[in-house]
């Protein structure tokens, strides 16, 4: 039986351990791609998606959109402005009116968590995630995981600790699940007004101080601090989160080993990443970017029905069965 | 009304007397004439005596049900004062309290008359009114207390609105006793559940949804208990759903502070599973909880902690229902389902017996919140519900009464049906009742 991921890529914990290495691997081949002087394989031809963004987006949005056209698919862009309870057209008449185009696929970004899963239920379409609400995002999971094993061979055994507001994060989750998945250790650190509390049912290890996370880790990743957290009153100021969880050239000097420096971007350089960090040695920032689009080929294709075992072939410019 | 019923040869389960026998219940002239083993023999040679086969069934005082949402005025799309009152009806509940959020809110005499103009058209469950504790439920001033009562309201509520303010509360049980009308609050402090979408623990933090603690019921529980305390008046705690809500309770009684609680057959039924992938009729206020509170409060129904049972019924049109979980309005519809949701997660399973969930159904709500009914006792109105506790049934929505379809039931396979719902003399729900007659909502006594 070949492993499939089904209809939808919806989050990263309803896959197992095998689904995700099918993605990464297959992400393997289509990496190539993006290096060469012509950047298109005919795998998608004749395939419509929409990309469906509810909130402002560049880096996901380029990057899907990348992937899709070096795939040769046939892309929309819509930014719907405005979040779910404005006024107009509803979310299930717009994946309505989608269906009766006749699109083959969605990637969806909303504001609302399980937005992608409504629109997932509804459609016969295939829905990919690109970030729902505080829920998932599971390409950017793939995207760190990818990157992660670029660096370190393997995921198994390696100590991957989530910094900053776990508890709005949509990035966070999907490295907790995919990560747990593949076998790695997951730390988190933050303050315990950004974490959830129920964190230690994610089977983590919680970290209050960025320096232990510093002796513990592998990698850090860390999470862009959402200016409202502090007009919300999780946080003082951004000049005190900076000072106690801030990643700095000192910090990471002082822990005495290598730590590998993952960001989903974009960056509040001085707040939560100081740019020596950002710009410095251990940093893979854009080696994330650059993985983020040969992991969403790789979703594409295999969503749209490609086999794992031919995605090296389909590179080669032929096989472009779907 | 005029004329004679006769629910012959059933379990007659009355424990407002501490019955729980075979045999006749019969009515005339609207009011319960004789009850008990022979009681049929003296329908003997009446004219015009409707009999009812009630063998294999339970009769029993007709269901009160002190918390719904009847949507008239002001959402009549969702559900209306006929529409509520037949699927009370449907439910076995002969009577309802109507809460106050309605559009314009029920805050005065007019709107309180209104109300019951209305239910008197609708020839089923009587509607009792519930008056908002303060003007417009804004939480600032108190609303006329007493020319509402005069009209017919039976208790005060800010429901869906809860009191923030601890001075407007404590006023509201002291002004409350006057008239002898219970306050009822819902139980939120709103700093903690703002933006909440359902129960604060691993599920919200999984679905990325932002969780309402158990504790900003509990704050509110307290408060309500120590200035019930403080006043002497009589507070009602609604759908409580935590485990530490009821220890503040008991810590209440224990002290003989006037509380009376009450829960709902969802929030002693599901756990904050339910909510699996994003269903929102799953969605309610306050959410569904986990497994060792649904324990609890099953726990506290059984020992007398909770006073009685209320569905929450609130309707809402699938459209609002059929979007993204976070901007879903909250509540299902309960009135249809409630008796054989006690019976298949409370009763099936020996939690409690069938007199006992009959107490919190029909005699407590009653006696609480100081209604005519709860009763069998003759000379009293015929307000009975007869049932089959055994027969197994399938939630289908489309049946039902309501014009909310919003429940998380649907598909469920669920023990016992109401077969007949008799209010005033009149069978208003069943096959074979007659199904004329009066219907009115009478006002207090």
């Amino acid at each position: 039986m070949t492993l499939s991921l089904g209809k939808d890529l919806l989050g990263l914990e309803p896959l197992s351990g095998e689904q995700i290495r099918l993605i990464l691997d297959t992400a393997e081949p289509f990496k190539e791609i993006s290096e060469r002087a012509i950047k298109k394989v005919p795998t998608l031809r004749g395939a419509t998606i929409v990309n469906l963004f509810f909130e402002a987006s560049t880096r996901t949005r380029v990057s899907f959109e990348f992937a899709e056209k070096r795939l040769s698919a046939d892309t929309v862009n819509v930014a719907a402005s405005g979040s779910s309870v404005s006024k107009g057209e509803t979310l299930v008449d717009t994946a309505r009116n989608l269906e009766a185009m006749r699109i083959d696929m969605v990637v969806i970004r909303h504001s609302a968590s399980g937005a992608a899963r409504f629109l997932a239920d509804r459609i016969e379409s295939t829905v990919i995630n690109a970030g729902d609400g505080t829920h998932e995002h599971p390409t950017q999971g793939l995207l760190d995981m990818l990157t992660l094993r670029d660096h370190f061979g393997r995921l198994e055994g390696i100590k991957v600790c989530i910094v900053g507001d776990v508890l709005h994060s949509r990035v966070a989750r999907s490295n907790i699940w995919g990560l747990t998945k593949m076998g790695a250790q997951v730390g988190v650190c933050g303050p315990r007004s950004l974490l959830p509390n129920a964190i230690d049912d994610f089977g983590v290890t919680v970290f209050d101080r960025v320096e232990t996370a510093l002796e513990w880790a592998d990698a850090l990743n860390i999470l862009r601090l959402q200016l409202e957290r502090m007009t919300a009153g999780y946080i003082p100021s951004l000049r005190e989160y900076n000072r106690v969880f801030g990643v700095s050239r000192e910090r990471l000097e002082a822990a005495k080993r290598d730590v590998l420096i993952l960001h989903p971007g974009p960056m509040n350089r001085g707040v939560e990443i100081d740019s020596d960090v950002a710009d410095g040695p251990f940093s893979v920032i854009l080696d994330q970017v650059t993985n983020g689009v040969a992991v969403r080929m790789a979703v594409l294709y295999l969503l749209s029905g490609g086999r794992p075992e031919l995605a090296e072939a389909a590179k080669k410019g032929g096989g472009g069965e779907r | 009304m005029s004329g004679s019923l006769l629910l012959r040869g059933g379990r007659i389960i009355d424990p407002s007397q501490s019955l729980d026998q075979t045999g006749d219940v019969l009515v005339v002239d609207g009011e319960i004439a004789a009850i008990g083993p022979r009681a049929g023999n003296e329908a003997a040679g009446r004219d015009g005596l409707q009999t009812l086969d009630c063998s294999g069934l339970v009769v029993s005082p007709g269901f009160v049900d002190v918390h719904c949402h009847l949507r008239e005025p002001g959402r009549e799309e969702v559900e209306t004062i006929a529409t509520g009152a037949r699927a009370a009806a449907a439910g076995g509940f002969t009577a309802v309290c109507a809460m106050p959020n309605t559009d314009p809110v029920t805050d005065n005499q007019a709107a309180v008359g209104f109300i019951i103009r209305q239910a008197s058209r609708a020839n089923a469950a009587r509607v009792y009114p519930v008056g908002a504790i303060s003007v417009g439920q804004k939480g600032e001033s108190l609303a006329e207390f007493g020319e509402m009562v005069s009209a017919g309201a039976v208790a005060v509520s800010d429901d869906g609105r809860p009191v923030a303010s601890a001075h407007l509360m404590r006023t509201a049980l002291e002004y409350a006793r006057t008239f002898g009308i219970p306050v009822a609050d819902h139980c939120e402090e709103p700093t903690l559940a703002k933006g909440g979408a359902m129960n604060e623990g691993i599920v919200s933090a999984r679905l990325g949804l932002k969780g309402v603690p158990a504790e900003a019921e509990e704050i509110m529980a307290i408060r309500d208990i120590l200035l019930a305390r403080r006043t002497g008046g009589h507070i009602h705690l609604c759908h409580m759903s935590t485990r530490g809500s009821v220890e503040l309770i008991r810590w209440g009684k224990e002290r003989g502070v006037n509380v009376t609680a009450e829960v709902c057959p969802h929030h002693l039924s599901l756990t904050e599973d339910a909510v699996g992938d994003y269903d929102t009729n799953a969605k309610m206020n306050p959410p569904l909880r986990t497994a060792d509170d649904v324990a609890a409060i099953q726990e506290a129904v059984t020992d007398g902690t909770i006073d009685l049972i209320a569905t929450d019924h609130a309707p809402h049109h699938y459209d609002e229902k059929e979007r993204e979980f976070a901007d879903a309005p909250n509540g299902i519809v309960g009135l249809e389902t409630a008796l054989a949701v006690n019976l298949t997660w409370l009763v099936a399973p020996k939690r409690i017996d069938l007199p006992t969930l009959i107490e919190k159904m029909s005699c407590a709500p009653a006696r609480v919140f100081k209604l005519p009914g709860g009763t069998l006792r003759r000379g009293g109105a015929a307000d009975v519900t007869v049932f089959d506790p055994e027969v197994e049934w399938t939630v289908d929505p489309a049946a039902f009464k309501s014009k909310g379809r919003n429940t998380p039931y649907t598909g469920r396979t669920l023990r016992g049906r109401v077969r007949w719902t008799v209010v005033g003399g009149s069978v208003v729900h069943g096959e074979g009742g007659a199904g004329k007659g009066r219907g009115s909502a009478r006002g207090r006594g």
